[in-house]
């Protein structure tokens, strides 16, 4: 295949991009079973819903599906490792230590203050892409297996958008990330 | 509590500490982007040769094509230390719409070109090239290393183009990488504006290039006729920033390249999510204040939250104190979590936070 080394913008794209910005993406049913399937096949249900103690032992809080660290969580200093111990996890799974200093799951949930919902599709196709939030903000931290992620279909991952857009809106503002204390100055 | 097994899966996170590691830059870094199959594959194609976009004439690289006109825009992007030559096609009989000073509109058939070179050797040249009435491309050439010619980058970009100090590399951008600048609610082309090319240029603007003869000006741009309407006024009162001391003129200059293409007041607010920040110059703002890198800075909580501050306790800019301004922090920031900008720059510009920490204790208060 030749490779397509440009991309083209224009009017019509910027006009669907504006259009889609904070309404939900038309998706067919198929489209978000897809989705669904997606993300629980790929366990973004391990970081983006914060565990708690079940009567099995730890399991994801469902009432607080993909909604990223809870906000309300007053996390004491991470621990500090010696090699080979490289990295560290709260009992929550949604924050995580490591040489890129503290990282925080981001809320995916359609809440439009604290959540994907002002997100336009393109923005989340870009933000997978390139690894930046947004598409164009900071680098989007470990554990976030986005590497992974960026070689996947625009289809599949306008499926997990549009799942990740069906699912019940929770207000949670996730902290920014810590940078780490030998860098800071 | 004990932890879930599975999630914590050494080896994987291993390879994702050295990927988040290696897109920083770097010589094994992945490339910035890859696109999926089949995106962005119908349309004009592009060469394949940059000899073969219409810069130079009939390809020999000593004479650029005499129809191009060069330019230096007064506030330049900071580009890692890059010694950059513009170049723009303006169509034979065509105009710039020009009435609006803050988004001018380019005619069908524009290009503008711009060579990076770095310790004396062309790296790359990135082209704009507005085709028809619905579209613009954005591509990159990679000189070969005999400089004889620059080939057409691939859509996800070309990582590790140049070492620029050790360990620090300059990648060229992937194309998604040039919408996140240029397709952002504003014109398409960023460097070619009303203030940019204003003969009333700021002598304290960081890295300005002097002008040499034969570049486009304002002045020369309405001479020659090719702006719609004719625009007298931006001749007889050339944009500037609207500030008196010198501070806080390159300092707002300066925002408006470096910040203002990402971070961007429009009619709908600021383009980038929810963030009540901006940095773009406005014809319209009549004093330091109105601008907004200052009215979204100076005094303004933001959500960044520097080491040793209580959430929600750092103000963008402090009126005075350089040292807990998050501005000045984050654009001395080369580390993932803080820097700003966040892509396009792998050095901090130190004449730039010269002058931002002088601006702040002397001019902000």
């Amino acid at each position: 295949m030749t490779p397509t080394r440009f991309l083209l913008l224009g009017v019509g794209a910027l006009a669907a991009a504006t259009a889609s910005a904070g309404a939900p993406a038309k998706a067919s049913q198929a489209q978000i079973k897809r989705g669904e399937y997606i993300v629980n096949m790929m366990g973004c249900v391990d970081c983006h819903t914060p565990w708690k103690m079940g009567p099995k032992g730890p399991e994801p809080d469902t009432s607080l599906h993909l909604s990223g660290h809870p906000a309300m969580m007053k996390m004491p200093p991470a621990p500090q490792l010696g090699m080979p111990w490289m990295a560290a996890a709260s009992a929550t799974m949604t924050a995580w230590s490591g040489p890129w200093g503290v990282s925080y799951t981001a809320n995916l949930t359609p809440d439009p203050e604290t959540g994907l919902g002002k997100w336009t599709e393109q923005m989340f196709l870009d933000a997978i892409r390139t690894g930046r939030h947004m598409g164009k903000g900071r680098p989007i931290l470990p554990p976030m297996p986005q590497p992974a992620m960026k070689n996947a279909t625009d289809a599949d991952l306008k499926a997990i958008f549009a799942y990740l857009r069906s699912i019940k809106p929770i207000v949670n503002k996730v902290p920014e990330p810590i940078e780490p204390a030998a860098a800071a100055h | 509590m004990s932890l879930k097994p599975a999630a914590l899966a050494l080896p994987l996170l291993a390879l994702l500490l050295g990927a988040g590691a290696a897109q920083v830059g770097g010589p094994g870094a992945a490339p910035g982007a890859v696109t999926a199959p089949g995106r962005g594959g119908a349309g004009p194609q592009l060469p394949a040769r940059l000899t073969q976009t219409g810069l130079y004439q009939a390809g020999d690289l000593s004479r650029i094509a005499p129809a191009l006109q060069s330019f230096s825009p007064q506030y330049p992007l900071w580009s890692d230390g890059a010694a950059k030559t513009r170049w723009i096609l303006i169509p034979l009989g065509r105009k710039i719409d020009a009435r609006d000073t803050d988004a001018w509109a380019f005619p069908v058939g524009t290009k503008l070109w711009k060579e990076f070179t770095f310790q004396g050797r062309k790296v790359e040249t990135r082209f704009i090239w507005h085709p028809n009435a619905s579209t613009w491309v954005f591509a990159s050439y990679a000189w070969r290393e005999d400089q004889s010619d620059a080939d057409l980058v691939p859509e996800a970009g070309k990582p590790a183009a140049a070492e620029l100090a050790p360990g620090k590399w300059h990648d060229i951008p992937s194309v998604t990488d040039c919408r996140a600048c240029h397709v952002n609610g504003g014109p398409p082309v960023l460097g070619f504006t009303a203030l940019q090319l204003s003969t009333d240029r700021d002598p304290n603007a960081p890295h300005a290039e002097p002008l040499r003869p034969g570049m486009l000006t304002l002045a020369s741009l309405d001479a020659m006729g090719l702006l719609a309407p004719p625009r007298p006024d931006l001749v007889a009162s050339p944009p500037r920033i609207p500030a008196e001391k010198p501070l806080t003129r390159a300092a707002l200059g300066y925002f408006t390249t470096n910040c203002g293409t990402c971070h961007r007041a429009t009619a709908q607010g600021s383009t980038l999510g929810a963030v009540d920040l901006a940095f773009n110059h406005l014809a319209a703002a009549a004093s330091p204040r109105e601008e907004p890198g200052w009215a979204t800075t100076v005094g303004r909580v933001g959500k960044y939250t520097l080491p040793g501050e209580a959430p929600g306790g750092t103000h963008r800019v402090v009126p005075g104190d350089p040292e807990r301004s998050a501005l000045l922090y984050r654009m001395a920031s080369r580390r993932p979590a803080s820097q700003m900008p966040p892509l396009g720059t792998v050095l901090a510009d130190e004449a730039a936070l010269a002058l931002m920490r002088k601006w702040i204790a002397e001019e902000t208060r």
